[in-house]
């Protein structure tokens, strides 16, 4: 029961395929109503506001509204600039995932509330810190600047790392705990027969924790997707280059409001997509 | 398998949390006083014949209003002892679109005729809205200008950063009047969604030049250094008050539109960088 604790929502799913068919057979014979009720009631909460988005979209104009050139540039650049992310996120946040699971250094424990910390950090902020870190007048970005000719603030680049910002952690935190739930025995097998401790990892440790890194990538990727604050704060919006469709949909309330609803159902239905064709190839398998 | 440190954390996050609710309750219940308080005052007001003003004025303002409205509400609430007047500055556009989604407000002050013209024609104001004030625009550089920027042509060099404000907000369709007045085609690296965000990224030196309204460029003092250009005078904004008719507390909110548009208030405002009416 802890190591199912420990490894996440995501990963949960991911790895309690028989072990939760074994937990439900004795739920059947009686649902208490304290937890019937609330239950249902948070379902009807957080489908209500999409079966409203559905009921009022203005079917008839759809096609028209989403035929501009701006939506597809909007939706491509939010494609890719997630999946970007989503890719940096998994190159520096899996390794990162490994140190705090398998090795005890001093300070741990703050290192690891660290790394949460941009999921509870409002995004706009996390905007404001990306600039006075990376922006042209940053700590770290004036030499960027100054060395090698790059600013970061109103570039595609910009919105990946943004977006990488807040994404990464929700990877660390899943892959984290996939590592603490699986048997560490087997990468101290593999090292007793002579492995180093990264063909260890690599041959051992990866292919054991890879649904927990698959539910991981696409938590931080649907995170990605619909990242706001931080996108519009460190790398501005023009279209083609950083409006992503969360800006594209929030800008066009203001004037269009149909527009962003058309707007909105296109991104709900990608998500829906490309989250219903992973579970189907990774998340269910054991 | 639970290690120390990880059900230090978890209970760590159970008190965030805790914390996080707690903060909401609160948040919860001020609110609900606000609204309490505002309710009986309001009522008490229509009764009496010289209404003694109680209770909360809740003001949607353009973005561009902030220094010179906080300054106002804070005069309001001396006139008036036992008012409390808030804020809700923002881009006009936005406002008025949580203004005719049903957001709870007095008064409405937005930046253009257009982003008023949303709210009027959805009836959701009490009266016709009055002009109180006209606001220019002007270009904000970094200080000491080391772009040596002059013109609104300057602003088309390559090599400059600009941002703009979006369209859709009042500044932004300021700046694209004036553009297409003189005819010049810039490409700004930015479409920012207010004027404030527009000119904060000049504050922190990420972009080289905004087009801004004056009062703006004003209000950050000498973080940025202001340039006239003539061709502002063909963009001259429009800033449209009104009452509105769901108004929570009607009698406090006309009180202070009275006090905006009072010799006072005009001299706050025209103090700010604004152009009488």
């Amino acid at each position: 029961m802890t190591r199912l604790d420990e490894s996440g929502a995501a990963a949960r799913t991911s790895k309690g395929g028989p072990r939760r068919r074994g937990a439900r057979a004795p739920g059947r014979r009686g649902v208490p109503l304290p937890l019937l009720l609330p239950g249902i009631v948070a379902l009807a909460f957080l489908l209500l506001p999409l079966l409203a988005l559905l009921v009022r979209a203005p079917w008839g104009s759809l096609p028209e509204l989403l035929s501009s050139t701006e939506v597809w540039q909007a939706l491509q650049l939010s494609l890719i600039t997630a999946t970007a992310a989503t890719g940096v996120s998994l190159v520096l946040g899996v390794p990162l995932a490994w140190l705090l699971a398998r090795t005890d250094f001093p300070g741990r424990g703050v290192v690891r509330a660290l790394v949460t910390l941009p999921l509870v950090l409002p995004p706009v902020v996390g905007g404001v810190a990306l600039l006075l870190a990376l922006g042209r007048n940053g700590v770290v970005g004036q030499w960027l600047d100054s060395w090698f000719g790059i600013t970061l603030p109103f570039t595609t680049t910009g919105v990946v790392i943004a977006e990488a910002f807040v994404a990464m952690p929700f990877l660390v935190i899943s892959v984290e705990g996939t590592l603490r739930a699986a048997d560490p025995r087997f990468e101290e097998a593999a090292t007793t027969l002579g492995a180093s401790r990264f063909t260890a990892f690599r041959r051992v440790t990866l292919p054991l924790i890879a649904p927990g890194i698959a539910a991981g990538a696409v938590l931080a990727w649907a995170r990605a997707l619909g990242e706001f604050g931080a996108t519009i704060t460190f790398a501005g919006n023009f279209p083609g280059r950083t409006q992503t469709m969360p800006l594209a949909v929030y800008l066009a309330l203001q004037n269009d409001p149909e527009a962003a609803i058309a707007l909105s159902l296109v991104l709900l239905a990608v998500s829906i997509a490309v989250l219903a064709g992973l579970r189907d190839r990774w998340l269910t398998t054991p | 398998m639970i290690t120390r440190s990880e059900r230090r954390s978890r209970r760590m996050l159970q008190v965030a949390g805790a914390g996080a609710a707690a903060l909401m309750a609160l948040s919860a219940c001020s609110s609900s006083d606000d609204s309490s308080s505002s309710a009986p005052g309001s009522s008490s007001g229509s009764a009496s014949a010289s209404p003694k003003l109680s209770g909360t004025v809740t003001v949607f303002a353009a973005a561009s209003l902030q220094e010179s409205f906080t300054e106002l509400g804070a005069e309001f609430e001396k006139q008036h002892p036992g008012t409390k007047v808030t804020f809700n500055f923002g881009g006009s556009d936005t406002l008025a679109a949580s203004i005719t989604g049903g957001a709870p407000a007095d008064v409405f002050a937005a930046a253009s005729a257009k982003t008023m013209a949303i709210v009027t024609d959805k009836n959701d104001t009490a009266g016709t809205p009055v002009t109180f004030v006209r606001n220019q625009l002007e270009i904000a550089t970094l200080p000491g200008n080391p772009d040596k920027v002059a013109s609104l042509k300057d602003l088309t060099k390559s090599g400059l950063k600009v941002v703009l404000c979006d369209k859709t907000v009042p500044c932004g369709a300021a700046a694209q009047k004036a553009l297409e007045a003189s005819k010049l085609e810039l490409t700004p690296v930015s479409y920012e969604q207010d004027v404030k965000s527009a000119l904060t990224k000049v504050e922190l030196k990420e972009a080289d030049a905004a087009v801004v309204y004056k009062t703006d460029v004003k209000a950050a003092g000498d973080k940025v250094e202001g340039v006239d250009f003539p061709e502002s005078a063909e963009a001259v904004n429009d800033y449209p008050i009104a009452l509105l008719k769901n108004a929570p507390n009607a009698e406090a909110a006309e009180a202070f539109i009275a006090l905006v548009r009072s010799a006072e208030g005009q001299r706050v405002l025209g103090e700010a960088g604004f152009l009488k009416p």
